[in-house]
């Protein structure tokens, strides 16, 4: 078998002897390495059965975080301000509830949502975060349209990103 | 008389049957361990491990429109692609896939065609194979077509000669043309315990062929003619539906052919060492010998398909560098040692 090292030393043609120069050790090597490929585990997933499971920096699609059966948002419209994508409309009606605001109707249009979490960096409650789903199927432009009942999401369920975000703020 | 008449039918039939099959199960095999090889799982959903996706790419095929370019020339056309599937469907039949067997009372030799001259069938016959493929990118009309038919004949031209030449080696060796023949000639054992195969042998022949028959059956490290980065598909760009389906077929029975070929010249055939002194009856014996074959053909075959996940493919002048500078001078000194030693030896 040739020495050839791949590290460090430049390897000329003439320094070779005719059984490297035939390359056949390195097919050889090469195609061990092939045969040793194969065993490997799978880097893919089997979709439909098996899911892919993000890790809590995973941006999907954004929700509202619910605490205390109520969403967190005041209906300041920031959101929907830095929306580059204007997908996120907001109209702000009254409570009796100590945060005195809330949005009467809080909609996304998942059509147009590019999912760069800007929403979520410019909240001040922590009302709306990046949640770790990405399967979003519809079959209309009406039904892209998101409303505040599918939006809200429970603190439990966002618990991983919102401990990410306090960490990473 | 009848009764040949009707084992040569049976053969036949036999024969087309395993050819096509096997070559589309070659497709599956193909996709599947070259997925492992790039860490994916590859077509798993048709049917028991994806076993019939084949068969469904081939119904697939049947359903399409075959559309012909406005400015192809339609005979030539059609033409083509049935020149490349007869003539990788044709060359198998001389390869011997078993010794002779005894049943229903008559002595069967196991293979197609027994040729006396099989070895220039051979050549003969992959050399038309050009034909389909140059046929195909002329009469599409297409630059990229037109491109992939003439690498294709200038590569396949180039080492049909260092093909033919190894293959010379392995003749005087065995001092008969007739395939059959070659395999009984290794059947022997050097010093005693080394079965005669030709890879021991003729270990130069050896290498040389293989390489040649990679470039022959326009596998990876020689697939110039179509390239798919710089000729869009090569010869069959315009090709759509059955026709493709028959040039994709074509290569994968070419592919299985080849592989026949090297195991029957270089890898002892159907021939099972030390199987002789097992004590087992004449049947059972060449019943083990086809699984020999059979088990040797897979592994060439696997082989192929990981060589072609090895190694990228050859720029055109190395190509021809290659073939000319060095297939050649190799298997022509081949022969001379050959003959050297065969005239000081006897």
């Amino acid at each position: 078998m040739g020495t050839m090292q791949s590290s460090g030393k430049i390897i000329r043609k003439k320094d070779l002897n005719i059984w490297q120069k035939s390359y056949i050790p390195e097919i050889l090597k090469g195609v061990r390495q092939t045969i040793a490929e194969m065993f490997k585990p799978k880097f893919t997933y089997n979709y439909p059965e098996e899911h892919f499971k993000p890790n809590p920096s995973f941006r999907g699609r954004p929700v509202l975080v619910k605490e205390n059966e109520v969403e967190r948002c005041v209906a300041c419209g920031l959101c929907s301000r830095v929306c580059p994508a204007l997908a996120i409309e907001v109209q702000a009606s009254e409570t009796q509830l100590e945060k005195e605001r809330y949005p009467i109707k809080f909609e996304i249009n998942m059509v147009r949502c590019i999912f760069c979490g800007f929403c979520e960096e410019v909240c001040p409650e922590e009302a709306i975060v990046m949640s770790n789903e990405y399967e979003l199927v519809f079959s209309s432009q009406e039904e892209a349209v998101f409303d505040k009942q599918k939006l809200l999401k429970s603190t439990e369920e966002l618990k991983l990103r919102l401990e990410f975000l306090r960490k990473n703020r | 008389m009848e009764s040949l008449l009707l084992i040569s039918i049976a053969k036949f039939v036999a024969f087309l049957s395993i050819v096509l099959l096997a070559a589309i199960l070659l497709v599956y095999a193909e996709r599947r361990v070259s997925a492992f090889i790039q860490n994916r799982v590859g077509p798993n959903r048709v049917g028991p491990w994806g076993l019939f996706q084949a068969l469904a790419d081939v119904a697939k095929l049947l359903l399409k429109e075959d559309i012909v370019p406005k400015n192809a020339y339609k005979p030539v056309h059609d033409l083509a692609p049935i020149i490349s599937i007869a003539v990788s469907l044709s060359t198998f039949a001389i390869v011997p896939f078993g010794n002779t067997i005894d049943i229903f009372g008559s002595h069967v030799k196991l293979m197609i065609a027994d040729v006396n001259v099989g070895i220039l069938y051979l050549l003969s016959i992959t050399s038309l194979g050009v034909y389909g493929i140059t046929l195909a990118g002329w009469s599409s009309n297409n630059k990229y077509s037109l491109l992939g038919g003439l690498r294709s004949s200038a590569q396949m031209i180039s080492y049909e000669l260092s093909m033919g030449l190894s293959i010379i080696g392995v003749v005087m060796v065995a001092g008969t043309l007739r395939l059959d023949q070659i395999v009984v000639h290794q059947t022997q054992y050097l010093g005693g315990w080394l079965p005669a195969w030709n890879i021991f042998v003729q270990p130069v022949a050896c290498i040389t062929f293989v390489v040649a028959a990679f470039a022959e059956t326009n596998r990876l490290p020689f697939d110039l003619p179509e390239a798919e980065p710089e000729l869009v598909g090569g010869y069959h760009t315009e090709y759509t539906g059955l026709k493709f389906g028959l040039f994709f077929l074509a290569e994968y029975a070419n592919m299985f052919t080849a592989s026949a070929v090297i195991v029957t010249l270089f890898l002892g055939g159907w021939h099972l060492p030390y199987a002789e002194n097992l004590g087992v009856s004449a049947l059972t014996l060449s019943l083990l010998q086809v699984l020999a074959f059979i088990v040797k053909l897979v592994a060439v075959l696997l082989f192929f398909i990981i060589v072609r996940w090895t190694i990228p493919r050859f720029r055109y002048d190395q190509l021809m560098n290659i073939g000319w500078k060095v297939m050649l001078p190799l298997t022509l000194a081949n022969v001379l040692v050959t003959g050297l030693v065969i005239l000081l030896t006897q």
